[in-house]
């Protein structure tokens, strides 16, 4: 079974939110990481872009599958996480050590909006 | 007859593991140009900085090392010539012989492409006859054979259809239905085409949903990409409907070309209501896919849009001569260097010159009646998710017990085995795979197209084999989970070369 | 029914599958189809034909073209195909294989498109090449298509006048419809003027700038400072490129290009009247994942040993739809291994030699062109094999002059110069009697 983190927000579309201040950490989850199987590669933004909630900010490649990464929340990006240019696969390692980018959130009221924990337990095993 | 004994066959092609760059030896070379007639200049007049520093990294090998090394190269490699090709929506049918001796005629060969047209009468006759022969065989109007294949015929077609838009000043027209089930050509060549792709959904039968496609109709639709018979293989009967429907909100409709084979003798696209479409002469018309191309991709279209296509065009003037006609106001434009793969259209010409009109009339019919046997012979062992008459290929969805069990007191947990076991298990027979994880709408989808070159004794050996594999993965799914066991290599490791990609001699460490 | 070679159907067998499908004829097959598209007329096209017919039926159309000694370039070049190429080519296990989507039984094409992409590279000078493209016009087109996706919020690519005018015209049509603007850059004494590159790129607004390396005059561009010039603006720098000629010329690489690329009929592949040839694109790795096209790499199976395979899959069609960077997919892998064939064959010495001889063959015959009077030099630029020259008497009528005499040369250029083009192949003895009708044109 995946693991779901306490504490954590998470979309729809398995994106994991954590809030530090005014700042959304970002990754995908346990159970998306091992829907896409191996990644060998992260398409990722600059630090700088500006996206809205639902946008497609990058996106993650295995062998034969491509998912498109869309950020749960609006705002721009601070940080791009350097280790998975070159690692990839640390997302598959620990798919919620290994976050994707942060995000300067414009309404952290989005975050509102969001699954915790149990809910997306419930979402995923559906 | 034990399992074993299928486990355990010769090997038929054998690993060899040089590149040509291994090989080299300094001082070594494979040609000879004789003695020249000129005094040897050695480049006087071109200033040193336009000149490379270093000679490029070249093997430099003799005759004999190459001749061997590509034949040895060959010899792990599977070709219709070698066995029965059995992969969904790329009709590998035989290539004739014939084929190759007429492309590879001498006078052919040495024609420039921009000869004036007194002197190459007879290559432009080819495109008029082939223009007048897969016209009669599609029922369209004319054709353009500039596009080098199926997906560059695609993206020529929605040229023209764009064209036709824009030549009318109806410009909102930006959008382009694809249903879910399309080749994933369609939607690329779409985007590649500056159109946006929207989605009609398939229904429970697995053909286009019409209730789902008319809320997407309007003045911002340029038209519809189908496939029909559609990628599962199934015919789509409301094309009628459809083509009212997409014609009265002023779209057009290209049809894919890449089913094309159980229709021909039996159904032309031009009478279904399609406007545009293309043919992969590599597919239906017996020319060889080469590994991966040359193809071509001729592209028909309806009277009204014979003026949108691209140049250069072959026309018969007044006088009955052949001539090449550059400058269209109204043409899409120019799509490639010359007038496509010629090479690859006099092939067509001769299989199509062979069929004749007797036989032509039986392409259809024949890969209809072969796809259709050996659906029918293992439906029992692998899943059909839509049991309806097939046309030239159908879709299974995996097998009906894949050896899967959950742990139990007596027995540990074992995982079952998936199309792509089973398509490896296939290779050990001496067959190639069917295509695979396609179409998307099932997830283990195993698509089969036998074509109708095929011997009833070969199709069935195949279903032979295949309940065997069915039986194989019921008793031990390892054993297709190692698979392939006697070709050449093993599975490759695809992540690591993806992750760390090796991708020339130089690179590797 | 007549039996016929290609259909092994028995009444036997058709009876034996129709009873296992559970129909009666062939025609319930399509009970599916609306009665009102079944075709019920006759196909317009002739009786089948024997093999014999076909035969003479081709040679009687082969009969009607000219065989005439090829003097003219412009992106078809006559340079000579060694025996073995052919030959290899030909070989079934090669001709009759799909795209080698199953890696294990298909190690032999794997293998020769990972040679492939290490020549591509090794000419180029770039550090990876696709497993190819249709030709050079639509490689350059892809290319052109490549550069706004490289460089994020720029839009428009430069197209140098000196290409090849079917390069620039397939440019044009792919840019129109995926909605690239272009910019021209004028030809200023045989060149492509870098003066007007420099005020263009100063709008900001410039993704590419795609310029050939030898072009339609035949003239050997320097490209000193197109690289830097293009690069201090955040543009990509795009070379069209004749491999053969590469083989002798400054790389892309040495030049600072990002994309090269090219046709590689150059590389001894019939004249075919225009086809199959094979594009060639190569680049720097930072742009690897934006490429178009199939790309191998080389890995390991599962008992170590080295083994190829596709990779990098997910940039394309079949895997991204809509999202991927082409739609291309059959793309020319047997003419990449005819290019590997003739490129092993030849050796950097062939590859050499080949130029030399086109070198001194060219010049041999603009002199002697000179000398007759007909012609006055066009520009003062350095050329290869490929040269123009501003005739002095109507072209028409040297053009049927040399046609009568079995020559195809002086193809006239928008300007109404005329070009003339030799190989290897072209001997002292046939210049001189070019050179001789000349002078009676």
């Amino acid at each position: 079974m995946s693991k779901v983190v306490e504490g954590l927000r998470y979309s729809e579309d398995h994106e994991w939110v954590k809030v530090e201040g005014g700042t959304a950490v970002i990754g995908i989850s346990d159970f998306a990481q091992k829907e896409l199987g191996d990644i060998t590669y992260a398409d990722l933004p600059e630090v700088d872009d500006e996206f809205a909630a639902g946008e497609e900010f990058g996106a993650l490649e295995s062998v034969k599958a491509s998912s498109e990464l869309l950020t749960p929340v609006s705002g721009k990006v601070v940080e791009v996480n350097p280790d998975l240019e070159d690692a990839p696969e640390k997302i598959n390692e620990d798919a919620y050590e290994a976050w994707i980018i942060k995000i300067e959130m414009t309404d952290p009221s989005e975050v509102e909006a969001l699954m915790d924990a149990a809910a997306y337990q419930a979402f995923s095993e559906k | 007859m034990p399992l074993s004994h299928w486990l355990r066959r010769p090997r038929n092609m054998k690993y060899y593991d040089k590149l040509i760059f291994e090989l080299s030896k300094e001082g070594r070379s494979g040609y000879s140009l004789g003695f020249s007639s000129f005094q040897e200049a050695s480049f006087t007049d071109i200033p040193a900085d336009l000149l490379r520093k270093e000679a490029p990294a070249l093997p430099q090998v003799s005759e004999i090392d190459v001749v061997r090394h590509y034949t040895n190269l060959s010899q792990m490699n599977f070709g219709v010539d070698t066995g029965f090709y059995p992969l969904g929506s790329c009709t590998m049918k035989y290539n004739p012989k014939i084929n190759e001796e007429i492309a590879n005629m001498k006078g052919f060969q040495g024609l420039h492409p921009l000869q004036p047209s007194c002197s190459v009468q007879g290559a432009l006759e080819v495109y008029y006859n082939m223009e007048k022969a897969l016209s009669s065989i599609t029922g369209m109007a004319g054709f353009t054979f500039n596009p080098c294949a199926g997906a560059h015929g695609e993206l020529t077609g929605l040229m023209i259809m764009r064209q036709y838009h824009l030549l009318r000043g109806d410009l909102k027209r930006t959008k382009v239905i694809v249903p879910d089930s399309a080749h994933g050509t369609n939607p690329a060549s779409a985007a590649v085409c500056g159109l946006e792709v929207v989605v009609v959904k398939s229904n429970a039968d697995g053909l286009v949903d019409v209730a789902d496609l008319k809320p997407l109709l309007g003045d911002d639709i340029a038209g519809i990409m189908m496939t029909n018979p559609n990628t599962l293989g199934l015919f789509e009967k409301e094309i009628g409907e459809i083509a009212k429907l997409v014609h009265e909100c002023g779209g057009l409709l290209y049809y894919d070309g890449a089913n094309m084979n159980p229709l021909i003798g039996m159904v032309r696209p031009g009478d279904m209501g399609f406007d545009i479409m293309h043919l992969n002469l590599h597919k239906s018309f017996s020319t060889p896919h080469g590994g991966g191309g040359p193809g071509s991709g001729p592209v028909g279209v309806c009277e009204k849009l014979v003026p949108y296509l691209p140049v250069p065009k072959v026309v018969k003037t007044s006088e009955g001569k052949f001539d090449v006609v550059c400058d269209d106001e109204k043409s899409a434009g120019q799509v490639s260097g010359f007038l496509g793969n010629f090479g690859v259209i006099l092939r067509a010409y001769a299989y199509i010159l062979m069929l004749g009109r007797q036989n032509v009339k039986l392409v259809g019919k024949f890969a209809t009646l072969g796809a259709n046997y050996i659906k029918e012979s293992l439906k029992d062992c692998y899943k059909l998710p839509i049991p309806t008459v097939c046309k030239h290929e159908f879709v299974f969805d995996g097998l009906v017990n894949d050896g899967s069990r959950k742990a139990s007191d007596s027995e540990t947990e074992r995982e079952g085995a998936t199309t792509l076991d089973v398509a490896k298990r296939l290779l050990d027979f001496g067959f190639h795979a069917p295509t695979i994880y396609f179409p998307l709408l099932f997830h283990q989808a195993i698509m089969i197209e036998p074509t109708e070159t095929e011997s009833l004794e070969t199709l069935d050996s195949f279903i032979e084999v295949m309940r065997k594999i069915a039986a194989e993965a019921a008793e031990d799914p390892a054993i297709l989970k190692a698979a392939p066991h006697n070709a050449p290599i093993t599975r490759p490791d695809e992540t690591t070369a993806a992750r760390q990609p090796v991708l020339k001699f130089q690179d590797e460490a | 029914m007549a039996t016929f070679q290609y259909f092994p159907h028995t009444e036997e067998d058709i009876r034996t599958m129709l009873d296992r499908i559970g129909v009666k004829s062939m025609d319930d097959l399509y009970s599916d189809v609306p009665d009102g598209f079944i075709f019920k007329g006759e196909y317009d096209l002739p009786d089948a034909m024997s093999e014999q017919e076909v035969r003479d039926f081709f040679e009687n159309l082969e009969a009607k073209d000219v065989k005439l000694k090829v003097f003219a370039g412009q992106g078809a070049y006559d340079h000579y195909t060694p025996s073995v190429v052919p030959y290899i080519i030909s070989r079934s296990e090669f001709l009759t294989a799909y795209t080698p989507y199953q890696a294990e039984i298909s190690q032999g094409t794997l293998r020769y498109i990972f040679e492939y992409q290490s020549m591509i590279c090794a000419l180029t000078g770039l550090d990876v090449s696709n497993a190819s493209m249709y030709d050079g016009p639509t490689a350059a087109a892809e290319a052109v298509k490549m550069a706004p996706s490289c460089t994020k919020k720029k839009t428009r690519v430069l197209v140098s006048k000196t290409l090849l005018p079917n390069v620039v015209r397939t440019i044009e049509t792919y840019a129109k419809y995926h909605g690239i603007p272009l910019g021209y850059l004028p030809v200023m004494d045989g060149h492509t003027c870098p003066h007007h590159m420099k005020a263009e790129l100063s709008k900001g607004d410039v993704a590419g700038v795609i310029v050939p390396s030898v072009n339609r005059f035949g003239i050997i561009e320097d490209l000193t400072g197109f690289a830097d010039a293009i690069h201090e603006e955040g543009g990509i720098f795009i070379e069209y490129c004749d491999p053969s000629a590469l083989g002798v010329l400054k790389t892309p690489a040495e030049w600072g290009a990002d994309i090269a690329v090219g046709d590689g009929q150059s590389l001894g592949i019939p004249m075919c009247f225009g086809g199959p040839y094979v594009g060639f694109m190569a680049c720097k790795k930072e742009y690897l994942r934006k490429l178009p096209g199939r790309i191998v790499g080389e890995t390991r199976d599962t008992e170590g040993r080295r083994c190829f395979c596709l990779t990098l899959q997910a940039r394309e069609q079949h895997i991204r739809r809509e999202k991927a960077t082409s739609n291309i997919c059959s793309n020319e892998s047997l003419m990449a291994l005819f290019v590997t064939v003739y490129m092993s064959l030849m050796g950097p010495e062939g590859l050499k030699e080949v130029n030399s001889r086109s070198y001194a063959a060219a010049h041999y015959l603009h002199d002697e062109l000179i000398k007759t009077g007909k012609f006055e030099e066009a520009f003062n630029q350095p050329f290869l094999k490929e040269f123009a020259l501003k005739p002095l008497v109507p072209v028409d009528k040297l053009q049927s002059k040399l046609l009568e005499g079995g020559f195809f040369a002086a193809l006239p250029t928008e300007e109404g110069l005329v070009t003339f083009c030799t190989t290897e192949r072209r001997t002292k003895a046939e210049i001189d009697a070019l050179v001789a009708l000349v002078k009676e044109a």
